[in-house]
């Protein structure tokens, strides 16, 4: 089970969260003025990245806040989790867990 | 009277207490700190069970929680049996009942050993290549039969009476066994003040000490350091100590899983004591001092009672007391086999020879050997064994040629050297690399806060595990790294070379004609493995599975490095080119009722009931669960069936009154000042010019333009909306509404309330329902011209506050009373006494679909499936065209989503008005056409209707409503049904009922 760390509650097991979809993808302001091709972009094309993705998680058992993370597909790893709003962090590429999270390196 | 194999002295078990005990169906006597296997040993049993394909007599062949052969059946009765326990892990108790397994009708004598003989025929993936003919026999008759013949034990016959719990823990260090390695970690971390857990599997502390009989370390022997290191950690209050405590698993961010044995050692458990308690530790470093375990020699006939590891054997003399045989020989490639010979020989066994693999073993524990006038004999190898139920002799020839001899023994010791157990550092997906100064997989890179100590790395000697483990719980409490983490142990203890073997053992035999077996637990041999590879699997992954090598209960604890040995050889490929298989969870077998623990019969989901479910109950409701709602689906009087208690209730609905119970319906509080232009944006109708004191029915989509839920809402005031969802659909609506608000449009002023379990919702339905009503409301003019359809007020019904809704979910008059949810049953009881003079009739959700359906209101989720534009469930004109944009208006505009062929919603009427369509039988245009043929579309609802007196239907036909007045067909296997389509109205097309 996963140990995911809400920016408003702090690390909360797996159970008490929700995903909801890759972020950064923004609602059109005028939908109506969105050609064909772009909105069926929209609705259903997404990155699906090997490696940190940027998606969405609400803590649905906890605050009921949606929030942005980071999240290495090929670890189950976060790299970080911020707020809606916020730019999305640097993270290394394919980086190890960070200190919360787990990794002791190679040894 | 003592057991005949127990030593007069000596091992750590209770001679006080002596524990009876049977074992099919014989009664043997052991003392308490006996293991089943221990017991059995010192009563001369090594006959305990009959492998898994070729039902071949097999013995206990270790002394831990890796053994493959001894598994066995444990309980007093069928309520507490427990099969495919490892006898080696089962502590005996007064009165125990342990029975063997996979054999009928008796150990001794099994008919299914017949496969032994047939074995040339049963080769590796036999079942793939055999019983391919005809189709349809494998699941009837070759699978059960074969799951018959070739198994582990039987599933218990009763409902599991023991009591089961879970509890979550957190630590800084956790640490999974309690060897030497382990006690060392623990008692490092835990001087830093950190919180540790320790867990061992076994019964007691110590691990391996618990069985060295001239170990010293600082000073003391090897069992009173332990005694010393567990009080130690006793006293200290950041420390829990867990014994027979298994971590099964690894999962993700250091959450390891510990099944604790809370009683079945106990032979009168206390009732407050759960069988089994599951431990979800959350910890910030673990310690895996999982050991090593012995590897066995693949050798013709090595399978044979009597047949055991060499530091089992040792196990057994040291620790229990129990002498595993009169007369020996010793197979092996390592040293440490040596000193189970010695100390064996000092325990009373007769050493018959040690045969070494080795040219020229050398080194001080063989010179002791030799010294004690052991017979060794160097470069020999067992060319093969005899004896039925028990070995008799042992057939020993040099590796390189010469003759054979063959010596008489009832027991055989083997060692092929250690294997670091790596199961738990390979479930937390740590990559593992060969060592090849070892010869041995080791932990390589981590993917977790852990570390692993000791031998599970293939550190062996005393001293340096003592101090590896000191330095890892100092490291894994994190304060004070450096100094103190290098700790010297003074240690005086034997000195072994640390060589072994993999693979076959050289032999003179014709190997197709021999069997050498490589995994006991599946019965698949060396032969096995080599036919694999010559039939072309060259992955380790697949001659794993094709095989089953590795796949038993035991994960292939003893077998998987042999079998990869073969495999490289076979190949002409080195070890780590051929790789490792994954260890997963669990460790070893764990009960599901541990992970069950408390939710179980009633309390395995939770249940949602209404203010009015105890009502409902009275009268006799019969209830359907709606997610996990129960709601009242009919209320039979008089020995009714569904259908005619439905006819009823539908009846007294139109011609009178009926009472239903709203509650269930999912409401949501929106208020702010921004509500009506969230709402417009939210659903599809145009929400401003909605005056307050007015409802309106709302469809919600997605943003891919598909119908989502739907519900009426009321507007309270300028800026507040009382909106209802479907029953199932509240969260989903809310998390919708949620997402929406929180990211896209931060700035709109709006607070969103679930409001579900605050209100009561009380429908009253028919011509007489204001009439029922009048009397009980206060503040309220219930006449036509004051409140007109869809409109709200708010007031007081029998004194409590109400919002009561002029709304018709039936085509009749109707109104839904929401009164706070405490009050609700009773203005329930208020409202059902007031009808009775009008015979107000309870009605159910069977009766309120019916009454819907007759009007065509749909049923998001029975008419939708999630691909269903409102146009085309007959909702266009609840779309607000006018609207800038809401969520799925621009999906709506897609091409797409206005094809005239898309599903629609029509009527459909059978010829026969007695026959009623199945809901979700298929559609055609024509029943006759060549298969396959295209389906239309298919029926969403259907019912026998009393009040128009016919069967009604509701389906999705493609361009279905250009097709009203045309006959289609529903094709079913008695033939296919001729229905006309209609429009979706079967009931007061007119709709004036609703205005009463």
């Amino acid at each position: 089970m996963l140990l995911i760390t809400c920016p408003y509650c702090g690390p909360r097991p797996e159970l008490e969260f929700r995903y909801a979809g890759e972020a950064h993808i923004a609602r059109p302001e005028d939908p109506s003025g969105v050609e064909a091709d772009p909105w069926g972009e929209f609705l259903y094309n997404r990155t699906n990245a090997r490696g940190p993705y940027a998606e969405r998680w609400r803590h649905f058992h906890g605050c009921g806040r949606f929030f942005n993370a980071i999240r290495d597909t090929t670890t189950d790893f976060f790299l970080a989790t911020y707020k809606v709003g916020e730019p999305r962090p640097d993270v290394p590429a394919r980086a190890v867990a960070s200190a919360s999270t787990g990794g002791a390196g190679e040894r | 009277m003592s057991a005949e194999f127990r030593l007069p002295v000596g091992g750590r078990i209770d001679r006080a207490k002596p524990v009876r005990f049977t074992f099919d169906g014989k009664s043997y006597e052991g003392f308490a700190g006996d293991t089943l296997a221990s017991a059995l040993i010192a009563n001369g049993v090594h006959l305990v069970g009959r492998s898994f394909k070729y039902h071949r007599p097999r013995g206990i062949l270790t002394a831990g929680s890796e053994e493959p052969n001894a598994l066995v059946g444990v309980g007093r009765d069928e309520a507490h049996y427990t099969p495919n326990l490892r006898a080696t892990q089962v502590e005996i108790t007064d009165g125990m009942v342990a029975e063997s397994q996979n054999r009928w009708p008796s150990l001794a004598f099994d008919v299914g050993a017949v496969n032994d003989g047939l074995g040339r025929f049963l080769p590796a993936g036999f079942y793939y290549k055999t019983f391919m003919w005809p189709a349809g026999a494998w699941a009837k008759f070759y699978e059960p039969v074969i799951r018959r013949a070739a198994g582990l034990g039987r599933a218990p016959q009763a409902a599991d009476t023991d009591r089961y719990t879970q509890r979550y823990a957190h630590c800084e260090v956790l640490v999974v066994g309690a060897g030497p390695a382990g006690l060392a970690a623990a008692l490092a971390a835990s001087e830093t003040g950190v919180r540790v857990i320790l867990c061992d599997e076994q019964a007691e502390f110590g691990g391996s000490l618990l069985h060295e009989r001239d170990t010293v370390i600082d000073g003391r022997d090897a069992e009173a350091w332990v005694a010393e290191a567990v009080a130690t950690l006793c006293s200290r209050e950041n420390v829990r100590l867990l014994t027979r405590t298994t971590a099964f698993g690894y999962y993700p961010h250091n959450l390891v899983g510990l099944a604790e044995r809370v009683t079945d050692h106990l032979a009168a458990p206390g009732s407050d004591l759960p069988r089994e308690r599951l431990w979800q530790v959350r910890a910030r470093e673990v310690v895996i001092a999982a050991g090593s375990i012995e590897r066995p020699l693949v050798f013709p006939e090595n399978d044979r009672p009597g047949v055991m590891m060499a530091e089992a054997a040792r196990i057994y003399a040291n620790r229990f007391g129990a002498k595993p045989g009169n007369r020996a020989v010793v197979f092996t490639a390592s040293d440490s086999a040596y000193r189970a010979a010695l100390d064996l020989k000092a325990a009373g066994v007769e050493i018959a020879a040690i045969a070494d693999l080795r040219p020229d073993p050398t080194g001080a524990v063989v010179e002791r050997a030799r010294a004690d006038g052991i017979r060794v004999l160097p470069g020999t190898s067992v060319q093969g064994t005899s004896g039925r139920l028990r070995i008799r002799s042992a057939s020993l020839g040099a590796v390189v040629g010469g003759a054979t001899e063959t010596v008489p023994c009832d027991l055989l010791l083997m060692s092929g050297g250690f294997t670091p157990t790596l199961s738990l550092f390979s479930q937390s997906r740590g990559k593992m690399a060969w060592d090849e100064a070892l010869e041995a997989y080791v932990p390589s890179v981590s993917v977790e806060r852990e570390r692993s100590v000791g031998a599970c790395r293939g550190i062996y000697g005393l001293a340096e595990v003592l101090a590896d483990g000191h330095a890892a719980g100092v490291a894994a409490a994190g304060k004070g790294a450096s100094d103190g983490a290098a700790r010297r142990f003074t240690v005086d203890a034997e000195e072994l070379g640390h060589s072994g073997h993999r693979g076959i053992t050289p032999h003179r035999r014709d190997a197709s004609r021999v069997k050498a077996f490589v995994d006991f637990q599946n019965d698949v041999t060396a032969k096995d493995v080599k036919l694999a590879t010559q039939e072309g699997f060259r992955s380790i992954e697949h001659v794993k599975r094709y095989t089953t090598t590795g796949m038993a209960t035991d994960q292939g604890r003893t077998s998987n490095i042999n079998a990869l040995a073969i495999v490289s050889d076979a190949l002409g490929k080195s070890v780590p080119e051929v790789g490792l298989t994954t260890f997963r969870p669990p460790y070893t077998p764990t009960t599901f009722a541990l992970f069950a623990g408390q939710a179980r019969g009633e309390l395995f989901d939770p249940v949602r009931t209404t203010p009015i479910h105890d009502w409902a109950a009275e009268h006799g409701a019969v209830f359907e669960d709606v997610g996990i709602w129960k709601r009242a689906r009919y209320f039979p009087e008089g020995g009714e069936d569904m259908h005619e208690a439905v006819a009823r209730e539908c009846r007294a609905v139109r011609e009178s009154v009926g009472i239903f119970d709203g509650s269930t319906l999912g409401k949501i509080e929106v208020v702010g000042r921004d509500a009506a232009e969230f709402m417009n944006r939210m659903y599809t109708n145009a929400w401003a010019k909605l005056e307050p004191g007015r409802l309106r029915y709302g469809v919600m989509l997605r943003e891919d333009g598909f119908v989502m839920d739907d519900g009426v809402v009321g507007r309270m005031a300028p800026d507040r909306f009382h909106v209802t969802t479907t029953t199932g659909g509240a969260p989903r609506v809310l998390n919708h509404m949620e997402d929406y608000l929180q990211t896209e449009w931060p700035d709109l002023e709006v607070w969103l309330t679930s409001t579900t379990e605050q209100w009561a919702v009380i429908a009253v339905q028919g011509p007489k329902a204001r009439q029922v009503l009048e009397p009980l409301v206060e503040g309220i003019d219930l006449s036509r011209e004051a409140m007109p359809h869809m409109s709200v007020r708010t007031g007081h019904i029998c004194g409590v506050p109400t919002r009561l809704f002029r709304v018709s979910f039936t085509g009749e008059l109707g109104f839904e009373v929401n009164v706070p949810a405490n009050y609700g049953r009773a203005v329930w009881d208020a409202i059902f006494a007031a009808g009775q003079p009008h015979g107000i009739t309870p009605y159910g959700t069977e009766t309120m679909h019916v009454l819907r359906a007759e009007k065509g209101y749909i049923i998001v989720g029975q008419e939708t499936d999630g691909t269903n534009t409102p146009d085309d469930v007959g909702l266009g004109w609840a779309v607000g065209k006018a609207k800038r944009d809401f969520v799925g208006k621009r999906s709506l505009a897609r091409p797409q989503m206005q094809r005239p062929d898309r599903k629609q919603m029509v009527g459909l009427l059978t010829s026969d008005p007695a026959t009623v369509l199945e809901e979700g039988a298929q559609i055609v245009a024509d029943p006759n056409a060549p298969l396959p043929m295209k389906a239309l579309g298919h029926v969403t609802s259907s019912y026998a209707s009393s009040v128009v007196g016919r069967s009604i239907a509701i389906g999705m036909v493609a361009g279905g409503r250009g097709r009203i007045g045309e006959t289609l067909h529903v094709p079913m296997p008695g033939g296919a049904i001729a229905v006309d389509v209609v429009e979706p109205v079967f009931f007061d097309k007119e709709g004036e009922r609703i205005h009463g």
